[in-house]
């Protein structure tokens, strides 16, 4: 018999590995990658959405375009996973049985999880919200442009401090009538979760005038008197409020049982496999490992995966094992950023920006389709 | 400060041990946020970090630790919330 994969999730990490998965069994296995819409978004675009540079719009291609002709495309809900019989219901039609899964369903954006986000507080995690912030933007008057995340973990963690610095250099271009003010609320003692990389972000801060708040959780925000009120019981308040949503782990990982807290999945740092169940994985957002929630980790967590699935199907040990590998750009305006390059060992050493780390994102914007999802780097 | 018999017991015990940081302090204030007032948290880390950054934020957000003791491999604090 056929061994059947099933991949939850058309993102970077499912489409990586099913890609791999077709690639290595050729023909032996059949793979199917699930997915709600059937397309692929380039996320890490429309932070510069938010400054009229990209046209949301054009940030996603149709998935069938990704995925080797060897792998199906069903286009439905994954509602929910059953481990003891091992399928996969659907919205619509059939449940799919499943030898081996893959959960590459992303994290959830939950604003209500802080009262008075919505309505309240701009963000840039999806092309309405960034196309909103970008009026915003483009009709303010002035004052503190108030930033930081509204809770930990949410994707991309230098996000919220790359808007802060990508707007500083924007209102030193473009004049308001008053003077613009930037403020950044940070939940941790520092401003920065990873902590090698706070004291150069801190650096940046100051030369740049940009306040910092450290030990500032975000519990709610008053609309009216444009406040954010803090859990440590402090006010904050603001003219223009740019906030990373607060994230939770995917809705299909809780409705099955296999979210542990924040609905994150506890997953096996190093095999990726879901833990209590041999034959289930996970790849990116959605688990609980403790590294950057971003396309990067899910690039380079999908070979593993499709190494430990094929490996088995082929009666061949695997050869590859998950050490954490993160590599992430930092934009910081005016041209320069930075490059993150860690794992669970080696904490990402950086000194300044750099042009060279800027052009590079810039290079990268461009390759991403013709060589990330195919698995070509 | 040390353990004595007065520790008060926990209302719940947050395990953040071989979690780096920041995750034990978030994994503490994830455990306030969903506490009531009077409730008595227990949090576990093995990260040198904890040790300044815990006590520090519990005395900023107005909660009192009650207790820190050092246990083979890890450190364990007791915190009461107050507010």
């Amino acid at each position: 018999m056929r061994k059947k994969v099933v991949i939850i999730g058309g993102g970077v990490g499912g489409t990586i590995a099913a890609n791999l998965l077709s690639r290595r069994l050729d023909g032996r296995a059949d793979i199917t990658v699930v997915d709600r819409q059937g397309k692929h978004f380039y996320e890490p675009g429309l932070i510069f959405a938010m400054l009229g540079g990209v046209d949301p719009a054009k940030l996603w291609r149709p998935e069938r375009t990704l995925l080797r002709k060897g792998v199906k495309l069903e286009l439905n809900e994954a509602l929910r996973v059953d481990t003891e019989a091992k399928v996969v219901h659907m919205e619509h039609g059939p449940a799919r049985p499943y030898d081996y899964l893959v959960l590459a369903p992303g994290a959830r954006l939950d604003p209500s999880a802080v009262p008075g986000f919505e309505g309240n507080a701009h963000h840039f995690y999806n092309g309405p919200a960034a196309l909103a912030l970008r009026t915003a933007i483009e009709n303010f008057e002035g004052g503190t442009v108030l930033l930081g995340p509204a809770s930990i973990p949410y994707k991309c963690p230098p996000a919220p401090i790359e808007a802060t610095l990508l707007l500083d250099a924007y209102f030193k271009k473009h004049k308001t009538k008053r003077p613009v003010k930037f403020r950044y609320l940070s939940p941790l003692g520092r401003a920065f979760t990873i902590e090698s990389v706070s004291p150069v972000v801190e650096k940046l801060f100051v030369e740049r005038g940009v306040e910092l708040s450290t030990f500032f959780n975000v519990d709610s925000i008053d609309g009216e008197r444009k406040v954010v009120n803090s859990l440590e019981g402090e006010e904050a308040p603001y003219d223009l409020l740019i906030l990373a949503p607060p994230h939770r782990g995917a809705k299909i990982a809780e409705d099955s049982g296999l979210g542990g807290p924040g609905g994150w999945i506890p997953t096996d740092r190093a095999t990726l496999r879901v833990k209590g169940h041999r034959d289930v994985f996970a790849i990116g957002d959605a688990t609980d490992l403790p590294l950057s929630k971003a396309g990067s980790t899910a690039h380079f967590e999908a070979p593993v995966v499709a190494d430990q699935i094929a490996a088995e199907i082929l009666g061949r040990p695997p050869k590859m094992l998950y050490n954490g590998h993160v590599m992430c750009f930092f934009e910081t305006g005016f041209g320069k950023g930075m490059v993150l390059d860690f794992d669970y060992d080696h904490a990402p050493k950086v000194k300044r920006p750099t042009r060279l780390a800027h052009w590079e994102k810039l290079a990268f914007n461009r390759m991403y389709w013709a060589t990330i999802p195919t698995a070509r780097l | 400060m040390a353990a004595t018999e007065v520790t008060p017991l926990p209302t719940r015990v947050v395990d953040a041990r071989g979690s780096f940081c920041p995750g034990p302090l978030m994994a503490l204030i994830g455990a306030i946020r969903e506490a009531k007032v009077g409730d008595v948290l227990e949090v576990w880390s093995s990260d040198q970090g904890s040790r300044r950054d815990i006590p520090f934020w519990v005395n900023k957000a107005g909660h009192e630790l009650v207790a820190l003791a050092d246990e083979a491999g890890y450190t364990r604090f007791v915190i009461l919330k107050k507010r």
